[in-house]
């Protein structure tokens, strides 16, 4: 393609990518930097039903003049990153030099809010990713050995899972988990336990959403995999048969192989989905066992009556940024491939 | 005949319904309320919505996220909608950023009959019409206490006293349940607690914490008392679980708001011999105390600052008529109200036993909200007996702070 006709090809992608991506991103990262005004708040009388008292109150004119001079708010810089509920390094810094054990150290550290949650969203992405690249492996080396008559039923209901709106999928699980669930009524009896609840115990809380996790991302990998198994060429595949390979052997030595791009594409893929876990948090209501970064934005934007923008704004590109990170070796990796291939 | 029998009672409805409107009329403007998601508060906007007769548009948006969207409803001009029905707290975004209209003319001309306490005002103007009361208190079954021979319990201590009888009888395993999601719900309880312990939120005129003494730390001991005898999910526990655990019988003290008292009495849904057996009690004192540890809640109707006066008239006119007597009188059971014409009912009994004691209001405080949540984001570690109930105030009060600061507030 020349390249003006794939610029003009590519244009509008570009130019939605530009408005609805790239530009509220600019966005968020410039509200991260900023806080509310100071509020300048007068003594009013209020009554209501109950009684009168006198309280603080918002002084809205002497705030809104404050607005209009910046509409933005006050410059923080980077204060809010720093903050408690952020990176908090005055806090580490205290529990650092208060601490003797790296035990201790490490509870204090997940003790802060965002430290918290990505203790549970790094366990998350580092379990389920795996599992859902080996399972969807699995199911569709085992998918692609039926006979044609039950192919598509097996395949319809492998996907399933992602069908299931997540929410949804989500509380149908917690519903079935309860102690009158069937899950967990059954669990009850298989350790005569009438007390076992997977709501109320952290670890089996955690394992709840990783299962769950695995459960609903398992059938995007499967497709991707049972797609590109339907291109792994059957000339090489027969003659890794004749060579004398078993099944296993020509799985390992040619299927694997012929499909690693589409691990890697998938691992990307895990990667960023799962570091961004979110939903089965609230679903769960396992907010008090495991949050996650999406859930503090979440939390800041909706947990209460005041929102506080700036807050969400920098745990936002600390995603971003968390994203990368874990993106990177991935990406050089492919990056030197690239190069290798066109030396 | 049954099905003769449902059509007669439709059309005798219908009639009704007719007559109704001529009582409405409004001949132009435009009224859209926004209101969270409960029958009562549907009641009164489907009383409102027949003043639409004279040509006036009348519409409502019932939902249950509705303080998420009131501030960006109300600051465009126009407004999104002309009126918001807001709690305690939830007006209070909408004053800090002065998006709502002063009622005073309104009431001076349309609205001389509102008895005082029905009228919020703040700074001497009037800022909303309150319409209905709640609050949390307990719900008991007697024949439970019945069983164990003990008195409705009037403290906390009782409470837990009573609850673990029950369980020691061998009765239930779980007697006791309060709405101690990790939520909102949960902050909730702390405040109703330590209400109730005689605590102040915040050093006076100022918006720097003061929970992290020993009132706070005997609060957080009794409800770590407290969730001992709750089910071990506790922190999934909200009103929309605890009321179907409360009917299938498997409860006999519980905490809970008293707007579900009606559903609670009326045994929709229970099995039998729940709903006979299901008393309303006002809130307990704790610690000696003589106030009840639960927070006085009202709701009431605003109106918005961004819209036309003609439409401003007509919004106030509708819901004058959405809460006007014939309302009232058509779901007499269905909130406490606070109009004259309201008859208590049972339903109504917990609420105003825990008015009567003294109970305090919810604070209506600009930076209140940030400290309800700081409570919910650092109790859970509490309860779960992670760390020391110091240790949680003080996490408490610095996740207050880091927001407070970010808010402008500090």
């Amino acid at each position: 393609m020349k390249h003006r006709t794939f610029f003009w090809f590519i244009l509008p992608s570009l130019a939605a990518m530009f408005f609805f991506i790239a530009l509220p991103i600019v966005s968020v990262a410039v509200q991260s930097l900023f806080v509310e005004h100071e509020q300048i708040m007068t003594e009013v009388e209020n009554c209501g039903p109950f009684k009168c008292e006198t309280v603080l109150q918002v002084d809205t004119e002497a705030t809104a003049a404050l607005q209009e001079e910046a509409p933005l708010g006050r410059f923080n810089g980077l204060g809010t990153y720093t903050n408690r509920k952020h990176l908090a390094f005055k806090e580490v810094g205290v529990a650092w030099d208060e601490t003797e054990t790296l035990g201790e150290f490490m509870s204090e550290l997940i003790n802060l809010p965002f430290y918290k949650a990505l203790f549970f969203t790094l366990t998350y992405t580092a379990v389920v990713t795996p599992f859902v690249i080996f399972l969807g492996l699995g199911v569709a080396l085992a998918v692609n050995t039926l006979p044609r008559i039950v192919k598509g039923p097996t395949i319809f209901v492998s996907l399933l899972p992602m069908i299931v709106t997540p929410l949804i999928g989500a509380l149908i699980l917690f519903w079935m988990v309860d102690a009158d669930g069937i899950i967990g009524a059954t669990l009850q009896r298989i350790f005569n336990d009438p007390n076992l609840s997977l709501k109320a115990s952290t670890p089996l809380t955690w394992m709840m959403l990783i299962v769950y996790g695995i459960w609903s991302s398992t059938p995007f990998s499967f497709i991707v995999f049972y797609a590109g198994l339907q291109t792994v060429p059957s000339e090489t595949l027969e003659a890794a048969k004749i060579d004398g390979a078993s099944r296993w052997q020509a799985i390992r030595y040619v299927v694997v192989p012929y499909m690693m791009p589409l691990v890697v594409f998938i691992t990307l893929m895990q990667l960023m989905d799962n570091f961004r876990v979110f939903e089965p948090i609230i679903s769960f209501s396992a907010s008090a066992k495991a949050t996650s970064l999406s859930w503090i934005i979440f939390n800041d934007l909706r947990g209460g009556d005041i929102q506080l923008f700036g807050s969400a704004g920098a745990t936002s590109i600390l995603t971003i940024l968390g994203v990368a990170i874990l993106l990177s070796p991935v990406l050089i990796r492919t990056w030197r491939d690239f190069n290798r291939k066109r030396a | 005949m049954s099905l003769m029998k449902s059509f007669a009672t439709g059309a005798v409805a219908a009639l009704m319904a007719t007559a109704a409107y001529a009582e409405c009329e409004i001949s132009s403007g435009n009224v859209n309320v926004l209101a969270n998601d409960f029958p009562a508060l549907k009641a009164i906007t489907e009383t409102a919505a027949e003043c639409a007769s004279g040509g006036a548009t009348v519409s409502a948006n019932h939902n249950k996220d509705f303080r998420n969207i009131t501030v960006q409803a109300l600051t465009p001009n126009p407004a999104e909608y002309t009126s918001v029905v807001v709690a305690n707290s939830s007006i209070v975004p909408l004053l800090n950023e002065g998006l709502l209209r002063p009622l005073d003319d309104l009431v001076a001309k349309h609205g001389q009959g509102i008895p005082k306490n029905q009228l919020i005002t703040i700074d001497g103007k009037i800022m909303a019409i309150a319409f209905m009361a709640n609050a949390q208190h307990l719900f008991l079954r007697q024949d439970i206490l019945d069983q164990i021979g003990k008195p409705a319990p009037a403290t906390w201590e009782e409470v837990a006293e009573t609850a673990q009888a029950i369980k020691d009888a061998g009765i239930m395993d779980h007697p006791f349940a309060f709405l101690s999601m990790s939520d909102w719900n949960l902050g909730e309880e702390f405040v109703n607690m330590y209400l109730g312990h005689g605590g102040e939120f915040f050093k006076p005129g100022t918006a720097e914490p003061a929970i992290n003494n020993e009132l706070g730390v005997a609060t957080l001991n009794m409800l770590k008392e407290l969730v001992a005898l709750s089910n071990p999910d506790f922190l999934t526990y909200n009103t929309a679980t605890v009321v179907p655990i409360w009917k299938s019988g498997d409860l006999a003290i519980a905490q809970l708001w008293g707007s579900s008292g009606g559903e609670l009495l009326s045994g929709e849904g229970a099995e039998e011999g729940v709903a006979e057996n299901t008393v309303l009690v006002g809130a307990p004192t704790v610690a000696g105390g003589s106030t009840p540890a639960s927070s006085l809640w009202w709701d009431g109707f605003t109106i918005a600052k961004n819209i036309s006066d003609e439409d401003a008239e007509a919004t106030f006119l509708a819901m004058m008529h959405g809460i006007s007597d014939k309302m009232v009188e058509a779901n007499n059971d269905a909130a406490v109200w606070l109009m004259d014409s309201y008859t208590p009912g049972l339903a109504a009994a917990g609420v105003a036993q825990t008015a009567a004691a003294g109970a305090e209001p919810y604070p209506m405080l600009p930076y209140m909200g940030l400290l309800h949540q700081a409570v919910f984001e650092e109790l859970p570690d509490f309860l779960q007996g992670n760390e020391s109930a110091e240790k949680t105030l003080a996490d408490i009060e610095a996740a207050y702070v880091a927001a407070a600061q970010e808010a402008g507030y500090l």
